[in-house]
């Protein structure tokens, strides 16, 4: 497949200018960029979600015209969306035949042709499912494989996956990069989009990088390094990805004893100590963000002890944790960070209404000049502060949530996977924020399932595994290695 | 010039509903030559003045993701206990303040129904519908409360040339109006009812909110159940069905959005208006009040057919953002 001279506008913006990319049979194509570059605009024209302003789609030479999804389909094209489009409460074999059902001459749905070829695909897939389960019983890296059937049942030659790994455990993309193997060598080409450099150099036979809607480079994988592709995205020499400081570190701030949730984790103990960025490590169901909401309030603990400076805290909701300077950035952004339809400046001044109302009147003068004020800090790319904060990227809503918790001055920072689906830049500038805030003599958890980045950025990484600490390593010990046999299990150290 | 153009967008957009309001209000004048008369217009806000005061118990309730749909019933059974404690009290005060209590009362109900059992507020308040209903109907036998004497004062009664219905109803726009700009509680219904999970992330008491708009929303129930069985002059366990429709079509049409975590007082008083307006002009042209109501539907479709088309344009994505419209906002 290849694609040339394809431009697309959006009112204001255009979105892609003159694009040439081409995808060789039976070979992963890998496509970078930040946020906005432009690749889910190529990949949503290539499916047929977009019509390009101008420019031409060939499908082995042949020119064609895409109007839409079913029709890429039918040119053997299949897209697996980063989010997930299943219907929860459907079960498996309906999901799988989601809008092709098979039917006889009277319009009567063929089930037994259904289950059949359900049951097939699940015995192929090696998937110990019954075809009448429910969707929302499966794990998210199942329901992908899933999805990846259903893309290759319509016997697709070409295979868009947009960010499949956002979601799934490390052992979970063994077996997603095993798939992938099988299907290249089928003669199945790839277009794979992520934004995690090391899966990218895995796996990818060419890259090609996409910065501001047109192709900066294409290039073999092999020709190629990660400092360059980087480089190449954001448009400047990446001096340092993780811009690490040393910051002399005080006493522990945050000491948990002993703390219990049955039948979630137990016997957690640990401490962080002023200027300190102590990383959390794990595979995903490890417990590491259970023991994090319950820390800050979220979730009611059984047993043990938090002590902030100190002094033993009993956090029963999240203004307890609030008030003893602990706050924490959720994972999920969609569902415990941000109030979509509402203001970026709504969404940051949102726990910290004290100080924008008081004597009985609120104060929007002083709201818009502080928040105005940590949005300069941060760095927030807004088109005004009344803008909705969904209109942003991830990764200014991030730092938006950033800013909400930098108003309540906080002494700890937990941070559940701060870079989660956002671009390289933010990524770095998130970084470098947490470096800032530990200067400032502030504490800062990271819970993080990019190994790379715990390595950069921590001064100790505690491992979990099975709702329990497995291991905690300090700076020099540091090793993709160490820290999996520890996630896995298969190591454990006293702690 | 393409600025200029932009700031004159988010204008309209903001103050959309006001533009509706006027342009309604002059094509009314025009349209009958007794419209603009003091007497029509005090006529217009005093009968809109009591599914004004429902209707902003139930903006902060749609505001915070939540519901009442037992207002109407509710009002009954405060209006006709307080009729009742008058007749043997002889007091007003008491009436109005056990009033007030009923319908405090009731939405404490549907507070623990909504927030402790997690029943779903459409199906909670719908069931304090049928029982504050049959309440009601319980202690007057089904049989209309009459002699109202003094009690009449609250809806038919007035201070110099303003009637008191709309003395209450303007008080209460100005809490309202208070209590969602100037108070923290205000503040956080938007973040509950635009993300509920989020909210009680950034360390908001969900519970305690939801229980205090439940009971704003009992105050208001009360004091409509006092304006409406006044002004009606008795005292009716069957009167004011429906009327929490009454109340939700004003907010709505004046711009709540039904997902939760938009709406603004002013806007849901400007739909009150709209509709106000709407059945006054009809009346005085002499349209048929079967047609009546299939006009009023057609303007609720539209009302929300424009709020979503709106909406989903300031929910587009801002895919490039100059860093000088930021500098800018910040001066």
């Amino acid at each position: 497949m290849r694609v040339s001279g394809i431009n697309k506008s959006f009112p204001g913006v255009k979105a892609l200018d003159n694009i040439d990319f081409a995808v060789r049979k039976g070979t992963v194509h890998a496509l970078c960029g930040e946020n906005g570059a432009g690749k889910s605009t190529l990949m949503k024209i290539i499916n047929g979600l977009y019509k390009p302003d101008s420019g031409q789609i060939f499908i082995d030479e042949k020119p064609v015209e895409i109007k839409n999804p079913i029709q890429a389909q039918s040119y053997g094209i299949a897209m697996i969306a980063q989010e997930l489009n299943y219907v929860p409460e459907m079960s498996i074999e309906e999901n799988l035949f989601l809008g092709r059902l098979p039917v006889n001459k009277l319009g009567k749905i063929d089930w037994k042709k259904v289950r059949k070829e359900t049951v097939k695909f699940l015995e192929q897939e090696k998937l110990p499912y019954d075809p009448e389960q429910k969707l929302k019983t499966l794990t998210v890296s199942d329901i992908q494989m899933l999805e990846i059937i259903k893309a290759i049942s319509n016997n697709a030659d070409i295979v868009i996956m947009d960010e499949p790994t956002s979601a799934i455990t490390n052992r979970e993309v063994e077996v997603l990069f095993e798939k992938i193997a099988e299907l290249k060598s089928r003669g199945v080409s790839i277009i794979y989009i992520s934004h995690k450099m090391e899966e990218v150099f895995r796996i990818a036979d060419d890259i090609t990088v996409l910065r501001d809607g047109t192709v900066v480079e294409t290039h073999p994988a092999s020709d190629i390094d990660l400092d360059t592709v980087i480089a190449l995205m954001v448009g400047r020499k990446m001096e340092n990805v993780y811009p690490k400081e040393e910051v002399p570190v005080g006493d522990p701030i945050l000491e948990i004893k002993d703390l219990e949730s049955r039948g979630v984790f137990k016997d957690i103990n640990f401490y962080a100590k002023k200027g300190e960025i102590v990383g959390f490590a794990g595979l995903m169901g490890a417990g590491r963000t259970e023991t994090m909401r319950a820390i800050f309030g979220l979730d009611p603990y059984d047993g043990g002890e938090i002590k902030v400076h100190g002094k033993p805290v009993h956090i029963k909701k999240v203004r307890d944790s609030i008030n003893n300077k602990v706050v924490m950035l959720s994972e999920d952004r969609r569902r415990y960070g941000i109030v979509p339809i509402r203001s970026v400046m709504e969404n940051a001044s949102i726990s910290s209404l004290d100080k924008f109302i008081y004597g009985g009147r609120s104060h929007p003068r002083e709201e818009k000049k502080l928040v105005g004020e940590y949005f300069d800090k941060m760095n927030v790319k807004t088109p005004s502060l009344e803008t909705a904060i969904q209109a942003l990227s991830g990764g200014n809503q991030q730092k938006v949530l950033l800013a909400k918790w930098m108003l309540r001055d906080p002494d700890v920072l937990i941070l559940d996977e701060p870079t989660r689906g956002i671009d390289v830049g933010a990524k770095f500038e998130i970084y470098r924020l947490m470096t800032e805030l530990v200067k400032e003599g502030k504490t800062v958890i990271m819970v993080s399932s990019e190994l790379p980045e715990l390595i950069g950025m921590c001064d100790r990484i505690y491992v979990m595994n099975k709702g329990m600490i497995t291991g905690c390593l300090n700076r020099d010990e540091f090793s993709q290695e160490t820290i999996m046999r520890f996630a896995t299990g298969t190591e454990k150290a006293e702690v | 010039m393409s600025k200029g153009k932009f700031k004159n967008s988010k204008f309209v957009e903001k103050y959309s509903i006001f533009i509706v309001l006027l342009a309604m209000f002059i094509l009314c004048a025009v349209m009958n030559e007794n419209f603009l008369s003091v007497n029509n217009l005090t006529n217009v806000a005093r009968q809109l003045s009591v599914g004004t005061i429902i209707a902003y118990g139930e903006m902060l309730l749609v505001i915070a993701g939540l519901i009442d749909l037992s207002v109407g019933s509710v009002l009954a059974l405060s209006g006709v206990l307080s009729i009742a404690c008058y007749q043997s009290t002889g007091s007003l005060v008491l009436a109005l303040v056990l009033a007030v209590v009923i319908g405090v009362l009731c939405n404490l109900v549907n507070a623990v129904l909504v927030t402790h059992f997690d029943v779903p507020a459409f199906i909670a308040t719908l069931a304090m519908q049928t029982m504050a209903r049959g309440a009601a109907l319980l202690y007057t036998k089904g049989q209309n409360l009459l002699q109202l004497k003094d009690f009449t004062i609250f809806g038919q009664g007035s201070v110099g040339p303003i009637p008191m219905p709309i003395i209450f109803m303007v008080v209460i726009t100005i809490i309202t109006w208070y209590i969602m700009n100037h108070t923290r509680y205000g503040r956080s219904l938007y973040a509950i009812g635009g993300n509920e999970g989020a909210a009680i992330a950034s360390g908001i008491n969900v519970k305690k909110n939801k229980y205090i708009t439940y009971i704003i929303n009992g105050v208001f129930a009360g004091i409509a159940g006092v304006l409406f069985m006044s002004r009606v002059n008795a005292g009716l366990p069957n009167g004011a069905v429906g009327y929490e429709m009454e109340g939700l079509t004003a907010t709505i049409v004046g711009g709540t959005s039904f997902s939760g975590g938009v709406g603004t007082t002013m806007g849901t008083l400007a739909g009150a208006f709209i509709i106000g307006f709407l059945n006054n002009i009809m009346n005085l042209t002499g349209v048929d009040s079967y047609v009546q109501q299939i006009v009023k539907g057609a303007i609720i479709a539209f009302a929300v057919v424009l709020d979503i088309r709106s909406k989903n344009k300031k929910t587009r994505k801002v895919i490039l953002v100059a860093d000088d419209t930021k500098k800018e906002e910040a001066k």
